[in-house]
């Protein structure tokens, strides 16, 4: 399967609070609140760094979840954030990413 | 209970700023008759300040962040702050009366990022608008900026502030915001200006039009149901508060200064002074705000409407107690619903006025010296 690349869109606002990140599109107004697992790969997805990497190295080791049950998890997470421009999704990495910073 | 209303208890709960309104100017290209500002420069935030300002409140936990004004494009250095606000992440709304918004700023604007843009208008007629702003050709540049903005993609909303002399121009608004393809926000405030001046006051919708608008299937919903009787309250009524002020928002002036909110304007500290999150925490205004619960209100605690009255308590603070009635509030609660409130029935006991006309009449006049909060809304 392709490697996926992952980074935050510009259009979007976020904001820790209490432990959940809540992230809103600034294109539809929709409106998330990410669980700590989920907080992770958002917080990770700065372009560069691949999208099972990003499982392997923070989700399985910190949440000892096996791999293939979270890399699903994390496909379906992209796939949901992708459809409301919160996260730009690629097959290459990201020349420039539209926010280093996370928040 | 809605995922954003889970949010704002949450924010509750953990004492965080959820909200902020910042006026990054006082100076405006328009002089609004009923407008509450003076338009000098006392010594705004520079660049640098705001920068530090906003980089103090990403760290707080606020969210959503309203740039406001004066006419925020007056600051040469508006798209920079915006831009660093937008890279901290922050949910960020525009009031502007979008004068100076051409091809160029609505674009500015969508690369942003930036969530509304909401913008003044009085009438669809030019003559009324203008007479109100006192800038010849203000409704056409704002017009042709809405324009520009929805072009771009941009959500807008149009805030029409109510007064005697543009009420009959209403329904134009709301004619003007569907051709525009723009959401409408009605306003029938007119606070006190920022000095202590209440002549602006005499600029208020009269009762009448006050019920009129109640009685508007267009802007309320089901009539019925909106100017129903109050039930009677229970205790999470009486343990409650009236509104985010203080508790999950706030207001920061040009200058700096902390105050719960636009519209209560309690010094609370100043951020070229103190830290934000000092002033946050530890202010004893903002402390004493926080602690008011309806259960505390020596009139309004026994009032039928205490549970649905959309009593503002900086209105209450500008007629000089914040724990007191805000007798605009009274007059819209009668106004719906018919039923005097208890602030009324007292001033009609103490024979300062007796049988309901006469209520009525006494919330008229005290009306000129408060103001009215309640925004009425419809998405056009």
């Amino acid at each position: 399967m392709a490697e996926k690349y992952i980074a935050r869109s510009t259009a979007i606002a976020a904001r820790m609070l209490g432990g959940e990140m809540m992230v809103m599109s600034a294109a539809d107004s929709t409106f998330f609140t990410l669980n700590e697992v989920a907080t992770v790969i958002w917080q990770a997805a700065d372009g560069r760094t691949p999208l099972s990497e990003i499982v392997a190295g923070k989700i399985c080791h910190e949440f000892e979840v096996e791999a293939e049950r979270a890399q699903h998890g994390a496909e379906r997470f992209v796939d949901e954030l992708s459809q409301h421009g919160i996260l730009l999704v690629s097959d290459r990495p990201f020349d420039s990413p539209p926010f280093a910073e996370t928040p | 209970m809605t995922l954003m209303a889970e949010m704002n208890q949450r924010a509750l709960d953990l004492g965080v700023p959820l909200s902020v309104h910042l006026d990054l100017t006082y100076r405006c290209n328009e002089r609004c008759v009923h407008c509450y500002l003076d338009h000098d420069d006392h010594g705004e935030m520079t660049t640098a300040e705001i920068f530090g300002l906003l980089d103090q409140l990403a760290d707080a936990g606020v969210f959503f962040l309203s740039l406001s004004g004066g006419e925020v494009f007056l600051r040469r250095d508006f798209f920079p702050i915006v831009e660093h606000a937008r890279k901290l992440l922050f949910n960020v709304k525009v009031k502007t009366n979008a004068t100076m918004i051409h091809e160029r700023e609505a674009s500015r604007l969508r690369q942003l990022g930036i969530e509304q843009v909401q913008i003044s208008v009085y009438s669809h007629r030019a003559e009324v608008h203008d007479a109100i702003t006192k800038l010849p050709g203000s409704l056409d540049r704002t017009v042709r900026a809405i324009r520009f903005l929805k072009s771009q993609g941009l959500k807008v909303s149009i805030s029409n502030v109510l007064m005697g002399g543009n009420f009959a121009d209403q329904s134009g608004v709301i004619g003007l915001a569907k051709e525009l393809g723009v959401a409408y926000t009605l306003d029938p405030t007119i606070t006190p200006k920022i000095d202590g001046d209440t002549s602006i006051l005499a600029l208020r919708i009269a009762s009448s039009e006050l019920k009129e608008i109640f009685q508007n299937e267009e802007l309320v919903g089901d009539v019925a149901e909106f100017c129903a009787p109050p039930p009677p309250p229970g205790e999470d009524v009486m343990n409650g508060f009236p509104c985010s002020a203080g508790h999950t928002s706030c207001y920061i002036s040009p200058y700096g200064d902390v105050f719960p909110c636009v519209q209560f304007p309690l010094p609370s500290g100043n951020v070229r002074r103190q830290k934000f999150l000092e002033i946050w925490h530890q202010s004893p205004q903002l402390k004493e705000v926080r602690s008011i619960r309806a259960r505390d209100l020596p009139t309004c605690s026994t009032c039928s409407h205490v549970g649905t009255c959309t009593r503002c308590p900086g209105l209450a603070y500008m007629e000089g107690n914040m724990r007191g009635p805000s007798t605009a509030d009274c007059e819209k609660s009668f106004q719906r619903t018919g039923i005097p409130s208890a602030n009324m029935l007292k001033k009609a006991r103490s024979g300062s006025a007796s049988p309901l006309i006469q209520i009525q009449g006494l919330a008229n006049q005290e009306q000129i010296l408060t103001a009215s909060q309640q925004a009425t809304q419809l998405t056009a």
